[in-house]
């Protein structure tokens, strides 16, 4: 009766722990934050260096020069104190951090709300604000109240132009945007090793959305197979009688192609039912949604046609960026009429790279769409990447299973 | 250090507060938390920045989803709030709120409405308002210590210092 996070943090759920955390990570926005924290507590050595990372994702490159002097600031704490440290155009946070740095049943906390996103490698990770972050730095560790945990059991398989995206949309409509608050939520079930890592990043990537503290999925055979390709190794875990609070059951067959309508993301309709739905820019791309796969769905649709609302690309990393300009999808995009920025998170919080005006409609890949996020008085609907490329075609939103 | 009890009046707000409403992205890459201050809550209501002074900060469930940013935190207290009651927070930014020194108390307090006189005592776990008295989810004594050291800054400088 063990849930994946009691076995990884060792105690029973409810009780406090401290616990040495093995992958520290913050970028530019969060860890110049934790740096002035840092100075305040008298600039101390750090427990351990060689596990913390600065990943420069947020404002990359810097939109103005108060930006680029805390920029300056952090990279050079970063050299200086021989930390891992990666600079604009590396990509976002948890994307990087997926790329080979995140083992099974490792502790990875990162000063981010979406950190949750590397429970796809069975690993305990959440996010934390920068004070924490700093108080991490100088002691190698953290408190956490071990959480109960939700239950998801995904049988089934997904129907054509039916998303991970739809699914993760779909299981946050059920929880409600408070569902699983201080819990965790681990996807087992039957259909859990159809799932590739893409897809787990993606699930596991929105359950703060739900409030939880992070999301697993059990590292298996696709855990190792994916990190083989950074040469690692991965132990497989499976499933312990876990004591759930909560089961919900999801079949797979049931799903459609849905989005989050403002200003709600945990209110869904069927892309069929909003269809027609003018939009005035699409947005494909962040730590939800921004990696080669979802890149490659929005290509094979987009390709050989063009576009009818502008429409924003910005991969997740530069090994995504890399591989879509290898296989030559990132050819098909931007002759299809799409812009392409630099990997980072782009838009999705409103500071640049596409900020929206008053009245305007976005549909967008992202996590969020907290009201005036992307832009003030904007409206913002989400979905996935293939329901983004369809509805880019036709300037509204369109059920992809019409294009596909 | 900070104060774990006081009194103050009722600035009321909704649930589902998200922390890109307490304080808007746009403003978030600066040293100088006034910046934060003057901004807080713009994008929910730019009537309420002016109120916050002296505040006892009352609202509903999942009070601060979404983004891990702690100036949203940070500019709460700027601004003047004593102590934020929720029947429930999102978990970062509860744990923001106690790591810079701002007392945060899960409680459900019925009948509130703006401008009501609340008192508190966050070390007893109580709050009265109207002559009734709620009792509060007891912190744990880590967040006890972090709070009344001030915040996790000096929290850690105490110990680092020893």
């Amino acid at each position: 009766m063990v849930t994946l996070s009691e076995k990884i943090l060792g105690a029973p759920a409810g009780t406090y722990i401290d616990r040495k955390v093995d992958r520290a990570f913050s970028h530019d926005g969060t860890g110049i934050q934790a740096k002035i924290v840092y100075d305040r507590m008298g600039s101390p050595r750090l427990a351990n260096p060689s596990s913390v990372y600065i990943i420069y994702d947020h404002l990359s490159p810097a939109n103005n020069s108060q930006t680029a002097e805390l920029q300056a600031e952090l990279r050079q704490f970063s050299r200086h104190e021989h930390v891992h440290f990666f600079d604009i155009g590396s990509g976002i946070c948890h994307q990087v951090m997926s790329e080979g740095h995140v083992l099974p049943g490792e502790i990875v906390i990162g000063a981010d709300s979406h950190s949750c996103t590397l429970g796809a490698f069975g690993a305990f990770a959440t996010g934390v604000g920068a004070s924490d972050m700093a108080g991490i730095w100088v002691s190698g560790e953290t408190w956490l109240r071990v959480p109960d945990t939700t239950g998801f059991i995904l049988s089934g398989d997904l129907q054509k132009g039916v998303e991970w995206k739809d699914l993760a949309l779909s299981y946050i409509a059920r929880l409600g945007m408070d569902g699983a608050t201080y819990q965790a939520l681990e996807f087992t079930g039957e259909s859990t090793g159809t799932i590739p890592m893409e897809g787990r990043l993606t699930l596991c990537n929105m359950a703060v959305e739900a409030g939880a503290k992070t999301g697993l999925f059990y590292a298996d055979k696709v855990t190792a197979r994916y990190l083989g390709r950074y040469n690692l190794s991965a132990d497989e875990q499976s499933p312990d009688d876990p004591g759930y609070v909560r089961e919900e059951f999801l079949d797979l067959d049931d799903l459609e192609p849905v989005c989050a309508v403002p200003h709600r993301v945990d209110t869904i309709q069927s892309a069929g039912c909003l269809a027609g739905t003018p939009i005035d820019q699409v947005f494909i791309g962040t730590c939800t949604n921004g990696r080669y796969e979802d890149l490659a769905r929005a290509a094979a649709i987009l390709k050989g046609k063009q576009v009818r609302v502008r429409t924003i690309v910005v991969p997740a990393s530069m090994q995504d960026y890399l591989k879509a300009t290898k296989t030559g999808i990132l050819a098909d995009l931007i002759q299809a009429g799409c812009v392409v920025g630099p990997p980072g998170c782009g838009p999705c919080l409103g500071a640049h790279m596409g900020v929206l005006g008053e009245g305007e409609v976005a549909l967008s890949t992202a996590n969020r769409n907290f009201k005036n996020r992307m832009g003030i008085g904007a409206s913002y609907y989400l979905c996935s990447p293939t329901t983004a490329a369809a509805s880019a075609i036709r300037g509204e939103i369109t059920d992809p299973r019409e294009v596909v | 250090m900070t104060s774990l009890n006081g009194r103050g009046h009722a600035v009321c707000i909704g649930a589902d507060i998200d922390t890109d409403l307490v304080i808007a992205g746009r403003y978030l890459r600066t040293k100088d938390r006034k910046v934060w201050a003057d901004h807080v809550f713009e994008d929910l209501d730019p009537g309420l920045a002016p109120r916050l002074k002296g505040a006892v900060l009352v609202a509903g469930k999942n009070m601060g989803c979404g983004s891990s940013r702690e100036q949203a935190a940070v500019a709460l207290r700027e601004a003047g709030v004593l102590v934020v009651i929720a029947p429930t927070f999102a978990r970062i930014f509860f744990r923001n709120c106690i790591n810079i020194g701002l007392p945060v108390m899960e409680c459900e307090l019925r009948g509130c409405r703006d401008g009501m006189t609340i008192t508190y005592d966050c070390t007893d776990g109580w709050v009265e308002l109207e002559g009734r008295r709620f009792s509060s989810r007891p912190l744990s004594p880590r967040m006890e210590d972090i709070l009344a050291s001030g915040g996790l800054d000096e929290y850690w400088k105490g110990r680092l210092s020893r």
